[in-house]
């Protein structure tokens, strides 16, 4: 799996509040979230964002809350991956389980200007800076993380098992 | 064979092994599992995708409708109906209506959390559980609806953090201003995904209740939950709480390893306030004096329970809560409520000019009542102070024990409560 896309930056502990403050969590349908993406952060980034295919972001990325709305929030304003020094761990759950990757890579905030285009190859742990010319490595996810990922997601992941169960 | 921490035991126990480590993958057998009115509606979702949409123990799971309620717009009366429509398609009994209370009160009073169980919760506090010596673990709706569709769920064994704590608590110092503490030395995501183990005589000291306000904050490190060994106020509450002794009480081993380890002395704790925009700023009460603030808020998961109202009600009583200053009480739960008003303690907030909320979330969330304006401070019980979480990004949130709020409110600034009480 390799995404390519232009790199929009945020700093570190972006929290799910940020991400999609808890007015909006009645809300189920992901493109009524996405019109709110990090609106928390800054109130233009919903609409500048739909520019930007990546999100790399500092530590802890998603700190806070469960809602997945986050994830769904991102997803579906167009981010195809996210690339950050560290995550909270419930929203790389998130992340991964709706099919969004997420990657931990180190130096990628200080070294990535905003634009920059990157080229992420998911399977190699791979963060390349087009626009700079270097090339980062990633954490590895492990083996079933990289599966539900290509399955699309977790509840793909759920449907195969239900079936082989018959 | 190197001695284990209690979530090593457990998550070794509910994945079928002799035993586990910290970075291992499993797939675990979930005890149970607990939805809410935000992440419920998408977990509905979720499960409906499948093609043969199931639930493997309905038994396992409990569903509280808790923070948008009374319902407070179409959407959330939407949601509640789509939870309760769903519970009975799915033969699920546990469903916590409107004005039951919050989650993470109504799961131990109601005698679903047992020590060493495994339990997920589609709500990043459902770590409080841990008060009991139970693994559990906030998880996001998809989660949640594949532990249901399968009855397991996969985790990475964290390592441990150990917070030993020894002296005794002083007067008005509160397990509040203990986590508050630790959260200032650990940090945001000092703990990140690890299990944070609590322990030492000012632990045991504590009432369940105070225990449960620690535990509830351990996500606030970034910690993937908190746990306690249970002893014999554990069992005493879990008997009040009528459950029956299926139940394995785990303690961890003397010789197990931890990655890191707090050591401190609770009696040189002051009542502490963490001040925006993160739980881990934290400063003493007394620096803040400066302070001016618009609400006051005692409610939460994290303090609304019958310990906190008492502290709260005795620094109101008889007193009137400062011109120009609001304050909410919200009880954590219905059990609560009615305890607070035999007891006289609801009488003594509305008599201080405090508004008294139906048991929920409230406005701890920022999406249903109570919410700020634009240059507005609130000084609050509850455990997180992000930019914007209740109501206004331009307001601010600042984070105390039940004692330090009350006093707050009486004052109209940030008070330390040993100043009036
Ligand atoms: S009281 Fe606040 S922190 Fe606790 S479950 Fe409700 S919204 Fe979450």
């Amino acid at each position: 799996m390799i995404f390519e896309g232009k790199a929009l930056k945020c700093g570190d502990n972006v929290d799910t509040d940020a991400i999609i403050p808890g007015r909006y969590l009645v809300s189920t349908r992901p493109e009524e979230l996405a019109a709110h993406a990090l609106e928390g952060l800054d109130p233009e980034l919903p609409a500048k964002l739909r520019d930007f295919e990546i999100l790399v972001a500092g530590r802890n990325f998603g700190c806070g809350s469960s809602r997945e709305h986050a994830v769904l929030a991102l997803k579906h304003a167009g981010v195809k991956c996210v690339v950050a020094e560290s995550f909270a761990r419930i929203f790389f759950r998130n992340s991964v389980n709706l099919g969004l990757p997420a990657l931990e890579c180190g130096g990628i905030s200080s070294r990535t200007m905003e634009g920059d285009r990157l080229r992420i190859n998911l399977r190699e742990g791979l963060v390349e800076n087009l626009s700079q010319g270097f090339t980062l490595k990633a954490k590895p996810l492990p083996g079933f993380l990289l599966k539900i990922l290509e399955l699309g997601g977790l509840l793909a992941y759920v449907e195969e098992r239900l079936g082989g169960e018959g | 064979m190197a001695g284990r921490t209690i979530a090593e035991k457990i998550l070794a126990r509910a994945s079928g092994q002799p035993s586990v480590e910290p970075g291992d993958f499993v797939e675990a057998e979930v005890d149970l599992v607990m939805v809410n009115d935000i992440t419920g509606p998408l977990t509905v979702k979720a499960l409906k995708t499948l093609s043969k949409p199931r639930i493997r123990n309905p038994e396992r799971l409990v569903i509280v409708l808790d923070h948008q309620t009374p319902a407070d717009r179409v959407q959330s009366a939407e949601n509640h109906r789509l939870l309760r429509s769903f519970a009975s398609e799915f033969g699920v009994k546990a469903l916590y209506d409107v004005g039951e209370g919050v989650c993470h009160q109504v799961l131990p009073e109601e005698g679903y959390v047992k020590p060493g169980m495994l339990i997920v919760g589609a709500d990043s506090h459902t770590c409080t559980y841990g008060a009991f010596g139970a693994f559990a673990v906030g998880v996001g709706s998809t989660d949640a609806a594949a532990a249901l569709a399968l009855g397991k769920l996969w985790l990475k064994v964290p390592e441990s953090m150990l917070v030993r704590v020894t002296g005794k608590l002083g007067r008005l110092v509160t397990s509040k201003d203990l986590i508050l503490y630790v959260l200032g030395r650990v940090g945001v995501e000092g703990a990140n995904y690890m299990s944070v183990e609590f322990k030492g005589e000012a632990i045991e000291a504590l009432s369940v209740d105070g225990r449960m306000t620690i535990t509830n904050m351990a996500v606030e490190m970034g910690a993937k939950t908190g746990i306690m060994e249970p002893d014999d106020k554990t069992l005493q509450y879990l008997a009040e709480a009528g459950v029956k002794g299926d139940f394995t009480l785990v303690k961890s081993d003397p010789e197990a390893q931890y990655a890191e380890t707090l050591e401190f002395d609770a009696g040189e704790l002051e009542p502490l306030v963490a001040a925006p925009p993160s739980p881990a700023n934290v400063k003493p009460a007394g620096e803040l004096s400066s302070v001016e603030i618009d609400q006051a808020l005692l409610g939460s998961c994290t303090n609304a329970r019958l310990e906190d109202l008492r502290l709260a009600a005795g620094i109101l009583k008889g007193r009137r809560v400062k011109k120009g200053v609001r304050m909410i009480v919200i009880p954590a739960s219905r059990r609560i409520y009615l305890k607070a008003l035999e007891e006289g303690l609801i009488q003594v907030f509305v008599e201080a000019g405090a508004v008294v909320a139906p048991p929920g979330c409230g406005p701890c969330l920022g999406g249903h009542m109570g919410v700020l304006a634009e240059g507005e401070r609130c000084i609050s019980t509850t455990n997180r102070n992000f930019t914007g979480r209740m109501g206004s990004p331009k307001a601010e949130i600042y984070l105390a024990s039940p004692a330090t709020v009350a006093a707050s409110a009486l004052t109209g600034r940030i008070t330390d409560p040993r100043e009036v009480a």
